[in-house]
């Protein structure tokens, strides 16, 4: 059992997180301007990192999003931090 | 015979004796034994057969290291299988049998033994081909295996599953595990103590010895008290199995009831001790040959004495006491020491010097030993070819090892691993340097527990490549020294496929005893040292556990737990009969489910719709946001007012569908299905954090906290009057909303339809709900209405071409598809999943598209696959949703077709298991295509 | 190469075994080959051997980091099944089925191909529904699949849980007789031996560090035994294939995952089929040595890291006790993770990619071990010929941005 800590409410089980995405990723707009390619990149495309990785998690049980750094090789959390513009309203 | 029950040593209640049988001889032991150690002293001596070849085997060691001694046991009319005889306390009236034979004593497959030359490792992979594998698995299947299960021993789910926290847990409750526990509870530390054994002391408990200047007991005692008094506690008959990640172990603790748990602490001290390695010698694995270390484990324990004429072949220290003790209990002892440089001879006990053992001799079990060219007549030798400590935990959390001369093992590396290794699990072996570890481990200041004796002296010994004769390495899966050659030979060669090759260390003891061995035979027969030829790699568990342990109470209706409905007892007074739909348990109907969709359509029809999920929207952003996250438009939807729509994947493919309701300009309620609810929450949450500004909108899923029961039909309008509904819920049209109250209970009714008919949705707050419930059933008496269940609804949304996500659409369904294409069309704003609606393939014209079929006879099987009527057969599509009609007599069925839209009026073949029959692509909507019952 | 032949192993048995050579040699690797392919386990072995036995292509290494057979060849539950839904996936799951109905003859090297079938079994007339859609698409597909009612399931499994409040009653479901399980080391070690014999250089404990090219084609790879040239390289190295093809500026659709499996101690036979159990999600064999070999859904993080986790180990082993409680009695053995390269869409990537002369094999997930003479088969027909295998077009990387996804969980329900 993974412990991930929540910005907004602490520590807890990783059962209560779901993956949502790599971090970084920008959603290509206007549609009728986006290629297939760069589309299904955004859609799919994965670096999946060995070592350091940024992600996105949900925390399901208080449905915030939040931004953890880890290293998906030891497992271990590096950081936790909600989406930029978050973690002041929460404070 | 030759093992004895000693007149007074040993901790068993000797005025309690236990019958137990094995192999259906009786036996009596007492109060207190294993189901070893008494059959060790009942001079049984022939506890079971090996794996592969059948050769007898007889006990080896204690604990969770014996290969050999494992039973099915019977008792209280069940058996339970391949029981470890070490660690199973004797019952009255057991029933032990020795397990893959039919008899251990007799087991006329020990013939295979003769052809042992002609089965070496790997020998099934070179034969058994012709006629194919299938032809031979069923013999081999029937002679591999351990014990039988037992059908009828179902084990009741209920372990329970507890979790603790601690600052200090110390798996193993020795002298360094013991001083650990004491250094730490004297600061104030709450500490877990475990041991695998009933009682704490380790190794203290067999081989004794003073402590601070006092007898081991008090001072195992005394650590007890300040662990406890600290806040702590000390769990014996645990097994610490597993380590895992972010400093989590896993315990399971056995007794009256077993327990499971999980563990976290601040640290961890790993005091885990060692396991005797055996010796390699001819025919090392007959009955006879065994662990000195156990056979002084059984003696003091158990007064269980392994022999009489005992030849004990060691090179290290730690035997010496072990000979000393037997010859006290009146064996004749002789001991033979690898080394020149040994001890003193201790009383009684004859040490021969610089010898050790060539081969065992003895059919069945040992009869003597030939050492140093002498032939010495023995019933029992004990061996110890030194300790490999019990760094399993330390490799769990990724520790690494080290080689270690002088220990002569693989210890744990400081620093690559969070555990703190102490005592005998680092190599330490002694009790005064155990103790002393051990108290540092424990974050111990000052001077650590004092004890006489040095630190044991021992020689490297290892299995000899040019050894002559059958030298086991692995004596469960009859893995032999020329075995591992052979893997040499053939350039199986890495210790992983030597593993594999061999399935050396692969038997339920794990390889406890026969890893190292493995390993530094390979090592020599490849010209490498240990560390280059390295270690497979360790993983939970440390000891086999019960399934029950990792299943706990998870089982039955606490697995993936249902989800009910505040009204069930309600319907269940109705006589409903009940479902499982989407992980809730809803009336899949109350008497029959035609008769409730006909009458539905002829009066009313109540149901229950509860679990369609409720999600509120609201605040200025709340139009916004929903836009950007559903496929149809909904800021143009007026307040009071209901629209239908999807919601897609980033993917393009039809997530959900359900209806909007706009309360007012910056609140909406947005249904979605009972099973997809967390997954639109989670859509909406992730898009109003992401790209939009949060403190404008927000989401909040109330299904639970609202119940609501539809009612549906020509005469909802006349039931809903009945029943007493204001005016302003009778008055709705089709697709409008009013917020309201009924008497002073916040209702919530909606006009929209999953029927087909006039339908009202009526919500109110769960509390609320057996009052609305009785009101509407007291109508329902009055006016000959239907409660009708989920079967019943399934038909009426079917007869109106109705789909339900994830039956009428798949992973590749598309809003076009299912004939909403018009929004992919027209908008020109971004929306979730817009450019995935655009790809080469969602583009193309014959994508699988709904459609309705119209058949004669039955209903079509849903799951049949449509097929050309003429060409050879493959899929066009598949029955979706398939009914028999009462409204319209005939059967109406849905189904996702290629180019189903072209294809409008075509006859198409239906295949289903073999059978054919035919059937015309129609429009989905078999009933009311106009809609007119809706516009009521 | 030594013939494997039940004469062969009395004739050694007489002589002490003196006689059996390394199944494979263990050269060192030659500065060129006229094809090089990455990664040492099943795919990769079989990927050599059928381009020297198919196109006589035999200047060819197969490059190893550890031992062969040591990812996820090594790692699985050995089921072997073409139960599919979709024709493309039934194409190559049955392509690979096929060959291992034949594969212990062709190496001479017993896999141990146990056909005892596979239930795929429902518990809600709903599955039961998606079950009929199955076993027609694989009827149509030309597949042995047929649909199994009620009791002629519970005659095979006669210890499902058949309490009258058992929570997931079994219904029936798919059944594939020719399904079964194998020997998953032998696949691995039996290609080896029979590529080594046929002069592929299997070259172990070698890391590829990096890939060499002109831009437009792949001239060979630095490895930490020094530069190999090529023009041909194919990589069958699961979740390590984005690492590799990444600074080649290549970007695959490929997440981490660990999947874990368990196996019991040793029994007397006691389940003679395989079972995937829709209610619970677990999955269950009986081996030839009578352990049960079971497992479940991956693990919920993302991970590189060959460790499971307690919560799913919780969930697999609940859901095989709900489904056969007298499995209570039975202790855990072992239990191990592998790191399953997992696509969008859970079929595999097979085709060309970035330069001339790459081609990939990989983006199996859970699936792998099944389709390795297939995934050798086609990647094999790929290098030798520089095309696509028509069994292989369909999973050319370019379906992703086409939106042409083989989603079987999304077809059937079912995931793989």
């Amino acid at each position: 059992m993974q412990i991930f800590p929540c910005p907004f409410c602490g520590p807890r089980d990783e059962t209560e997180f779901h993956f949502a995405a790599e971090a970084g990723k920008h959603r290509p707009e206007p549609a009728p301007e986006v290629t297939d390619t760069a589309w299904s990149d955004y859609l799919y495309g994965a670096d999946a990192p060995k070592g350091r990785a940024r992600e996105v998690w949900v925390h399901l049980t208080c449905g915030e999003f939040l931004l953890l750094t880890r290293d998906t090789v030891t497992r271990e959390v590096l950081d936790a931090a909600a989406l930029p513009g978050r973690g002041e309203a929460a404070t | 015979m030759s093992g004895w029950r000693h007149p007074t040593l040993g901790q068993i209640d000797r005025d309690r004796h236990l019958r137990f049988t094995f192999d259906g001889e009786g036996h009596t032991g007492y109060a207190g034994d294993t189901l070893a150690s008494a059959l060790l002293a009942s001079g049984t001596r022939v506890l079971g057969r090996s794996f592969k070849y059948h050769r007898p085997r007889g006990l080896w060691g204690l604990g969770g290291e014996e290969p050999n001694a494992l039973f099915d046991v019977g008792h209280g009319g069940i058996s339970t299988p391949n029981c470890r005889a070490t660690l199973t306390p004797l019952r009255d009236g057991m029933d032990l049998r020795a397990v893959n034979t039919r008899k251990a004593a007799r087991d006329p497959l020990g013939l295979l033994d003769l052809a042992q030359r002609f089965l070496p490792a790997g020998f099934y992979y070179k034969t058994f081909m012709a006629g194919g594998w299938m032809r031979w698995e069923p013999m081999i299947r029937r002679m591999a295996g351990l014990g039988r299960l037992d059908p009828s021993n179902r084990p009741s789910g209920d372990m329970p599953q507890r979790n603790a926290r601690c600052d200090l847990l110390v798996i193993g409750a020795g002298p360094a595990g013991l001083a650990a526990a004491r250094a730490a509870a004297g600061h104030g530390a709450t500490v877990w103590l475990l041991d695998e054994a009933g009682a704490p002391g380790g190794t203290l408990r067999w081989r004794g010895g003073e402590i601070e200047g006092g007898p081991w007991q008090d001072f195992v005692a005394d650590t007890v008290q300040k662990v406890e008094a600290a806040g702590g506690r000390v769990l014996t008959d645990t097994t610490l199995w597993g380590a895992f990640d972010h400093g989590l172990f896993a315990a399971w603790q056995r007794g009256a009831r077993d327990f499971h748990w999980r563990i976290r602490a601040a640290k961890v001290v790993l005091a885990a001790g060692a396991i005797e390695r055996p010796l390699w010698f001819a025919n090392n694995d007959l009955p006879g040959v065994m662990s000195a270390e156990a056979a002084l484990h059984h003696l003091v324990l158990y007064g269980a004495v392994a022999g009489r004429r005992i030849v004990l072949a060691t090179g290290n220290d730690g035997s010496y006491p072990v000979a000393a003790a037997l010859a006290e209990a009146g064996c004749h002892v002789t001991l033979l020491d690898a080394r020149e440089d040994t001890p003193a001879a201790p009383e009684g006990v004859e040490v021969r010097r610089g010898v050790a053992i060539d081969a065992a001799r003895g059919t069945r079990s040992l009869g003597a030993v030939r050492a140093g060219g002498q032939h010495i007549d023995a019933d029992t030798a004990l061996v110890s070819g030194g300790y490999t400590p019990s760094v399993h935990l330390h490799c769990q959390t990724g520790g690494k090892l080290d080689w270690d001369v002088d220990r002569d093992a693989l210890i744990p590396r400081p620093g690559t691993s969070p555990l703190i290794p102490a005592g005998a699990a680092n190599g330490t072996f002694g009790l005064n340097a155990a103790l002393a570890e051990g108290h540092a481990a424990g974050g111990g200041m000052g001077s650590a527990p004092n004890a006489a004796g040095a630190t044991w002296a021992l020689a490297p010994m290892r299995p000899d490549p040019k050894g002559r004769g059958r030298v086991w390495i692995d004596p469960q899966n009859d893995v032999t020294l020329k075995d591992v050659k052979l893997a040499a030979q053939e350039g199986y060669r890495s210790v992983e496929h030597l593993k594999r090759y061999t399935t050396l260390g692969m038997a339920t003891d794990q390889g406890r005893s026969s890893n190292f061995a493995g390993l530094a035979a390979m090592a020599a027969l490849t010209g490498r040292t240990i560390p280059e030829t390295g270690t497979t790699t360790y993983r939970p568990p440390f000891t086999p556990i019960p399934l029950t342990a990792l299943g706990g109470m998870r089982r039955g209706a606490l697995f993936n737990p249902l989800k009910r409905l505040a009204l069930e007892p309600q319907h269940a007074a109705l006589g409903a009969t009940f479902g499982e739909y989407g992980g809730w348990r809803r009336p899949a109907k109350y008497s029959d489910t035609q008769a409730e969709a006909k009458g539905a359509r002829e009066t009313f029809g109540l149901y229950d719709a509860s679990p369609l999920g409720k999600i509120e929207v609201i605040g200025p952003g709340a139009a916004e946001l929903l836009d950007f996250c559903g496929y149809v438009a909904m800021s143009t939807l007026k307040p009071g007012r209901a629209r239908y729509g999807f919601m897609l994947g980033e993917n393009g493919v039809v997530a959900d569908d359900g209806v909007t309701l706009r309360l007012d300009d910056n609140r909406f309620i947005l249904s979605a299905s009972s099973s997809h609810v967390d997954h639109v929450r989670l859509i909406l949450e992730e898009a109003r954090q992401d790209r939009f500004d949060p403190s404008r909108v927000f989401v909040h899923d109330v299904t639970a906290q609202w119940v609501t029961l539809s009612v549906s039909g020509p005469q909802a309008r006349t039931a809903l009057e009945t029943a007493g509904m204001p005016d302003d819920v009778t008055a709705l049209r089709h697709m409008q909303v009013v917020e309201t109250r009924w008497t002073q209970v916040p209702l919530r009714a909606a006009r929209v339809s999953f029927t087909g008919d006039a339908c009202w949705e009526l919500s109110v707050p769960a509390r609320h709900a057996p009052g609305l419930m009785t009101v509407l059933e007291g109508a329902r008496e009055a006016l000959g209405g239907h409660w009708i269940g989920l079967e019943a609804l399934m038909i009426l949304r079917a007869e109106k071409g109705y789909i339900l996500i994830g039956k009428d659409t798949d992973g590749i369904t598309m809003p076009q598809d299912l004939g909403w294409g018009r929004p992919r069309e027209r908008r020109q704003d971004e929306y979730f999943g817009r450019r995935a609606l655009f790809t080469p393939e969602a583009m193309r014209e014959d994508r699988r598209q709904l459609v309705g079929l119209d058949c004669d006879g039955a209903p079509l099987p849903t799951g049949a696959h449509l097929v050309p009527l003429d060409g050879p057969a493959r899929s066009l599509g598949f029955v979706t949703s398939s009914y028999h009609s009462p409204t319209l007599n005939r059967s109406v069925a849905l189904a996702l077709v290629d180019a189903g839209l072209d294809r409008m009026g075509d006859t198409l073949g239906v295949f289903h298991l073999g059978q054919h029959r035919t059937a015309r692509i129609c429009a989905p909507c078999a009933f009311d295509p106009e809609g007119t019952r809706l516009a009521d | 190469m030594t013939r494997y032949s039940a004469l062969a192993l009395a004739r050694e048995g007489l002589r002490g075994h003196r006689g059996w050579r390394p199944a494979w040699r263990k050269p060192d690797p030659k500065p060129a080959y006229d094809a090089v392919i990455i990664g040492g386990g099943g795919h990769g072995l079989a990927t050599a051997y059928y381009l020297a036995k198919n196109h006589g292509v035999r200047r060819v290494a197969v490059l190893e980091k550890g031992w062969i057979g040591g990812g996820n060849t090594g790692r699985n539950t050995t089921v072997i099944r073409s139960n599919y839904f979709y024709p493309e996936s039934v194409a190559l799951y049955d392509l690979a089925l096929r060959l291992y109905e034949g594969l212990s003859k062709e190496l001479n090297y017993n896999v141990m191909l146990s056909q005892r079938g596979m239930l795929i079994a429902a518990h809600t007339p709903m599955q039961m529904e998606i079950c009929a859609r199955i076993a027609n698409a694989m009827m149509l597909n030309g597949v042995d699949g047929s649909l199994m009612g009620p009791q002629e399931a519970r005659a095979r499994l006669p210890l499902l849980n058949d309490a009258p409040d058992a929570r997931y009653q079994c219904l029936g479901g798919v059944w594939q007789g020719r399904a079964g399980i194998a020997r998953h080391d032998a696949v691995a070690w039996g290609y080896a031996r029979a590529a080594s014999a046929l002069g592929v250089d299997i070259v172990e404990g070698t890391t590829v560090t990096g890939i060499s090219t002109t831009g437009a084609r792949i001239t060979g790879v630095e490895t930490d035994r020094g530069p190999i040239a090529c023009d041909r390289l194919g990589i069958a190295a699961a979740g390590a294939t984005p690492g590799l093809v990444a600074p080649l500026g290549i970007r695959l659709p490929i997440h981490d995952y660990a999947l874990q499996a368990f196996v019991s101690e040793p029994v007397k036979p006691m389940l003679d089929t395989v079972l995937l159990y829709l209610g619970t999600g677990t999955y269950v064999s009986q081996s030839d040595k009578g352990e049960l070999v079971f497992g479940g859904g991956l693990d919920r993080v993302p991970t590189h890291g060959q460790r499971g986790n307690l919560p799913v180990q919780e969930t697999i082993v609940s859901g095989l006790l709900e489904m056969f409680p007298a499995f209570g009695q039975l202790k855990l053995l072992r239990q191990w993770a592998g790191v399953v390269d997992v696509v969008p869409d859970s079929s595999p990537i097979l085709g060309p990619a970035g330069p001339e002369g790459l081609f990939l094999n990989c983006g199996w997930g859970t699936g792998g071990f099944k389709a390795i003479p297939a995934g050798g088969w086609l990647l094999a027909h790929m290098l030798a010929t520089g095309a696509h295998h028509e069994v292989s077009r369909p999973f050319d990387l370019t379906r992703f941005a086409e939106g042409r996804l083989i989603d079987e969980a999304a077809g059937s329900g079912i995931a793989h």
